[in-house]
């Protein structure tokens, strides 16, 4: 791919292939020697920890569809079936299902490392844009996979949904109809969903080659920022990050099994365990917790369109962060006041989520009679959401671009290696006489 | 040597051939990542096998009063044909007098029925060549034929000519009372 092939074919049929099909070449490159940055943290782990999960997800998902039936008359019961009476169904529908979560939990660790460390800037917009897209397509593959069991939830879920579209103008019924393929959620969006939620993780692991081919041209950033400006600021990705991705991973793997084997239903609703009827909308609909702090901006807006295209727009602003953000510097590391936002900008999603779980008129401090403000009590949900929400939008379209104007950050290092060997703690002889006093 | 140095030397291959610590992580990480997937693989090919639900629809009842004599019934049993045949008594002597004919797969009249009902001859309708439904009454000796490659089932079931390596197979069966059978 790129000019830095240090592979050499041992024996003649590597030899032979080579000059056919450099496929070893192309792993040994990518996976082996592939020079990496000396200083990643555990907060590089992720990308490997999300292949693997995106692997397990199409693995047991294949075998769901083996017993799973696409039918609103069949499809409640063929989980149940898969859950009981399927040799290991229990175990792989867990396993899918959990890993839904864990997938989401893992890219959002994955995008919030991207914004600490401003691995988002020149020159890797590319790569940052096609994790977009990525988690666009994870989106609504979660989405369509959430419909499939056919319970009250994925039910009016779908509907909800759908009818979001309708909210354009002019144009907006005529699609949700054609979503739907009938004049509601039926059985034919049933059998479309379930296609499509076939489809997307091909697609979605088609997107991942394309970014992991663009994040091998630059190469990674690092917690410093700076560019790797020397052979001396990598080491080979085999067997330092080999073994590092492997230590996080197994971690992760550890926590991914608590769920699956102690807590298969935690992060599932209860009323989805009751089979959908639409002629009876659950008390409180609510989404997958992924998905929350955008529901809650969708419910923050009092105008239908306007809510809609508020929600996009929040996953529409990622896509041109690249350009709104004006900083020099990558890291936040060196900017003190940008990393106070930044942590802010995290507190505001997290509101959001919890926002996005409860009813909109419901207290947020309970027991206090807040004054009414507008449309709502100030002491609400909503006031809350629109609060988040808005802090939302100013910290990419405000904040990002002036701080990188106004601020004056910290003094970066020469390189990577500097702050490594000027560090008295962690000079090579200290590390030498007593690596394990280090803490 | 290799204690002392340990923490400072970059070189994974540097501390010789002895087994130490190195090798024992190694060899373990890897045993973990083997037991790992191996744990996995067995679920994700068992859920191929037949599901509980499955096996427990694995037996039926059949109501053998409706079969009239010198015909036959099939019903569906694990998804495949069942003959239950009710034989004159001219097939049935037909039947035990080629018991000790030259017979591919040999077997008596007798062992293919239940004692005392020899009029009732219960089969997988299963060709025993590449799993073809055999037609009722065809062929030479007034059995079945196997319309697929002509295979011959005398009225015991058994394979007299064709390519067929086997006779017809008899299921686990039994009588719950002169009417009603219980296959599986
Ligand atoms: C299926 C989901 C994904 C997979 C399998 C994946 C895989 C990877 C891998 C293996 C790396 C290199 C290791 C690392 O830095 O952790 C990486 C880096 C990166 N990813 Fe992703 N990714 C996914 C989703 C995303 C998403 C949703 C975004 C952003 C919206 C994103 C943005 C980036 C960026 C900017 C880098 C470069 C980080 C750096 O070099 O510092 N990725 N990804």
């Amino acid at each position: 791919m790129s000019g830095h092939s240090t592979y050499e074919p041992k024996t003649g049929l590597e030899r032979w292939l080579d000059s056919r099909l450099p496929i070893i070449r192309f792993a040994n490159d990518t996976i082996v020697t592939f020079p990496t940055p000396k200083n990643l943290n555990y907060w590089w782990t992720f990308g490997g920890v999300l292949s693997l999960m995106l692997g397990l997800q199409i693995v047991t998902g294949i075998i769901l569809a083996m017993h799973y039936v696409p039918h609103v008359d069949y499809a409640f019961n063929s989980i149940q079936r898969i859950k009981r009476d399927v040799n290991y169904g229990w175990l792989i529908q867990g396993m899918h299902a959990n890993g839904a979560s864990m997938f989401f939990l893992a890219v959002y660790i994955h995008m919030f490392r991207n914004l600490y460390y401003g691995s988002y800037k020149a020159p890797r917009e590319v790569l940052w844009i096609l994790g977009c897209v990525i988690y666009l397509l994870m989106m609504a593959t979660a989405f369509f996979g959430y419909v499939l069991p056919w319970g009250q939830m994925s039910f009016h879920g779908a509907v909800v949904i759908t009818n979001l579209i309708g909210a354009l103008p002019i144009i907006g019924p005529s699609i949700t109809t054609w979503l739907w393929g009938g004049f509601a959620v039926d059985d034919p969006t049933l059998n479309r969903f379930f296609s499509l939620h076939y489809l997307l993780p091909f697609m979605i692991a088609g997107v991942v080659a394309l970014h992991v081919w663009a994040l091998h041209v630059p190469g990674n950033n690092n917690p410093t920022g700076v560019n790797v400006k020397s052979k001396e600021d990598t080491v080979p990705f085999h067997p330092y990050y080999t073994v590092k991705d492997g230590f996080a991973i197994s971690v992760f793997l550890i926590m991914y099994a608590v769920f699956v084997f102690y807590l298969p239903d935690a992060l599932g609703d209860a009323a989805n365990y009751i089979q959908a009827n639409p002629l009876q909308t659950p008390q409180h609909i609510v989404p997958e917790w992924y998905l929350l702090p955008f529901y809650a901006i969708l419910r923050a807006v009092p105008n239908k369109l306007m809510g809609v295209l508020l929600m996009f727009g929040a996953i529409g602003t990622l896509f041109v962060l690249p350009w709104l953000d004006t900083s020099k510097v990558r890291s936040m590391r060196y900017r003190p006041t940008m990393r106070l936002y930044y942590f802010i900008f995290i507190l505001a999603c997290l509101v959001l989520g919890y926002c996005g779980a409860h009813a909109p008129d419901d207290m947020v401090i309970p027991g206090v009679a807040g004054p009414q403000f507008l449309d709502a009590n100030l002491n609400s949900i909503v006031w809350l959401s629109r609060i988040a929400a808005l802090f939302y939008f100013v910290y990419f379209w405000v904040i990002t671009p002036l701080m990188g104007l106004t601020e004056t950050p910290l003094p970066e290092p020469e390189s990577i290696s500097t702050p490594v060997l000027s560090h008295p703690a962690s000079a090579p002889a200290g590390a030498t006489a007593s690596p394990e006093k280090r803490g | 040597m290799a204690d002392t140095v340990a923490g400072a030397s970059p070189d994974p291959h540097a501390s010789g051939e002895d087994p130490n610590r190195r090798d024992f992580i190694h060899i373990a990480a890897g045993v973990a990542a083997v037991g790992l997937v191996g744990g996995l693989a067995w679920p994700f090919i068992d859920q191929m096998n037949p599901a509980g639900d499955t096996l427990a629809l694995a037996s039926i009842e059949v109501d053998i009063s409706k079969v009239v004599e010198g015909q036959q019934i099939v019903v569906k049993w694990r998804g495949k044909p069942l003959f239950v045949r009710y034989r004159t008594a001219k097939e049935i002597e037909a039947a035990i007098k080629d018991d000790h004919a030259d017979l591919r797969d040999p077997q008596t009249d007798e062992s293919r029925h239940k004692p005392g009902k020899a009029q009732y001859l219960i089969l997988i309708g299963v060709c025993t060549h590449l799993g073809c439904v055999p037609t009722f009454g065809g062929g030479d000796y007034g059995g079945w034929l196997c319309p697929c490659h002509g295979s011959v089932y005398d009225t015991s079931g058994r394979i007299r000519r064709g390519p067929a390596p086997l006779n017809l197979a008899v299921p686990d069966y039994s009588f719950l009372s002169d009417t009603k059978v219980k296959v599986g």
